[in-house]
């Protein structure tokens, strides 16, 4: 126990970091996720198949191997640098790769919201003469969102604790980063080990109450 | 009226097909709507009525033959045919409002975002036109939240916002409950009087009797016989339409 109150700002200055990430690839992926979905609905074939083959390729990759790929091999290897300072690179690297990976899962969530949206809403907004990206944004995307609030909640969740994998990317700034450094000093500590699942608990739990209520909330009526 | 508006129908359809996997749901349609006209297209289902209502707005595409609006033939896709649809209304079958919109927002959102009116033009039009079939008092509510008459009232309305050269009416009182027919009829009786253009697929013959100014009778893809509804009703010419007929008239 002493050793999770000596070091608990360490850790918390960690739990921070994962914070931050967490909230730069939420906005990132909801955005990215939202482009993928409508080229996957598109009615254009090109732009489908992009869709599609992106979707597949990122969503079955695992998520250490392409924080690897992000670090080692688009930074690394290909040049990719976002800033000099390699503490900024490392989280802007780990975003991206975070974002790309789940923005797939927020792609195929509001691809099932769309498939809720009855076929007879396209046609009425086609009928008005609204355009397809009209229709999309103002009569099927704003349906299917509501239907899917409480699968993106599950979506952000799992992102929330996917920021943990970050040392993959090389970074060395999260709270499992910290933990492990803090161990490496005291031994193994079973009280860290709660302490932190805690903290993530503590941020997670709401968020699962929170979507589920607003699920309710916004459900469209038929 | 425009330079040559009376002389060109306002929809001609020359050799029109479409066919459904093996099913020939159009055969050789040839069929004209003129401005003003109240046509109603009746005859057993499946006959094609739907999907012919359909085609005049592009809803469903057609396989050979040509439809021409004012003219000119219809647009293929893009801009061209989101325009013509914004000049052809629609009323459906099971009103379609958007579910996530109030009734106001519904009838407001062609207008500001297709003509880009706005806002408040939009919303003193669409209260206009909430008044004259009747919902106005409804204005604030969602679509779930009415009866079937008085949703498709409000698609009415939706159809009419955009100022539309005619309406497509494919068969808006078969999914209302009985007692809310008439209230939907009356709404599209009054349209009729005050000389829109428009085609309406209803098996509601006392309808047809009373506002339509030709009658066109479809069954397995063809037009069999078009009259005046009198001509129709009273004097059919075809076994088919005869037989039609008997079927539904013996009450």
């Amino acid at each position: 126990m002493d050793e999770l109150i000596r070091y608990a700002p360490d850790l918390a200055r960690g739990f921070a970091v994962n914070m931050q990430l967490a909230l730069a690839s939420a906005v990132l992926s909801l955005i990215l996720g939202t482009v993928l979905v409508a080229m996957r609905v598109s009615p254009t074939p090109v732009l489908r198949a992009a869709g599609a083959a992106y979707v597949n390729i990122v969503r079955n990759t695992p998520l250490t191997l392409l924080l690897a790929f992000c670090a080692l091999g688009l930074s690394d290897k290909m040049g990719l640098v976002f800033s000099q300072n390699p503490s900024t690179n490392g989280f802007l690297l780990v975003t991206m790769g975070l974002s790309l990976y789940t923005a797939t899962f927020v792609c195929e969530a509001l691809r099932a919201g769309i498939n809720t949206v009855p076929f007879g809403q396209a046609e009425a907004a086609r009928a008005i003469g609204l355009t397809f990206s009209q229709s999309l944004r103002l009569i099927i995307l704003p349906q299917a969102f509501r239907a899917v609030i409480a699968p993106l909640g599950s979506v952000m969740i799992a992102m929330i604790k996917n920021t943990t994998v970050a040392v993959a990317a090389g970074y060395l700034a999260d709270v499992a980063f910290a933990m492990k450094d803090t161990f490496d000093k005291t031994g193994v500590s079973i009280p860290i080990f709660i302490g932190i699942a805690l903290a993530f608990m503590a941020v997670v739990l709401p968020i699962g109450l929170f979507t589920g209520w607003l699920s309710r909330k916004l459900a469209v009526a038929r | 009226m425009t330079e040559n508006g009376d002389a060109i129908p306002l929809v001609r359809l020359e050799a029109v097909n479409k066919h459904f996997g093996d099913l020939h749901v159009l055969r050789d349609i040839d069929l004209t709507v003129d401005r003003g006209e109240v046509l109603v297209v009746i005859g057993p289902s499946g006959g094609g009525k739907s999907t012919l209502c359909r085609t005049i707005n592009r809803l469903e595409t057609i396989d050979s033959g040509t439809i021409y609006f004012e003219g000119r033939p219809l647009p293929a896709e893009g801009a061209a045919l989101a325009r013509l649809r914004s000049e052809v209304g629609m009323v459906f079958q099971s009103f379609n409002l958007f579910a996530h919109k109030t009734i106001l927002e519904n009838v407001t959102l062609g207008p500001t975002k297709v003509l880009r009116k706005p806002r408040q033009e939009a919303e003193k039009r669409a209260m206009e036109l909430l008044e004259r079939v009747g919902i106005a008092s409804q204005a604030q509510k969602y679509p779930a939240q009415l009866s079937g008459g008085q949703q498709q009232r409000t698609a009415i309305a939706r159809a009419l916002a955009m100022n539309p050269k005619m309406i497509l009416f494919d068969e808006p009182t078969s999914a209302l409950d009985p007692e809310m027919v008439q209230e939907v009829l009356d709404v599209m009786i009054g349209l009729a009087r005050d000389g829109m253009t428009m085609v309406v697929v209803t098996h509601e013959m006392g309808f047809a009797r009373r506002a339509a100014h030709r009658v066109v009778f479809m069954a397995d893809g063809q037009i069999v016989e078009q009259n005046t509804p009198d001509e129709f009703f009273t004097n059919a010419r075809t076994d088919r339409a005869k037989d039609f007929l008997s079927k539904i008239l013996t009450h």
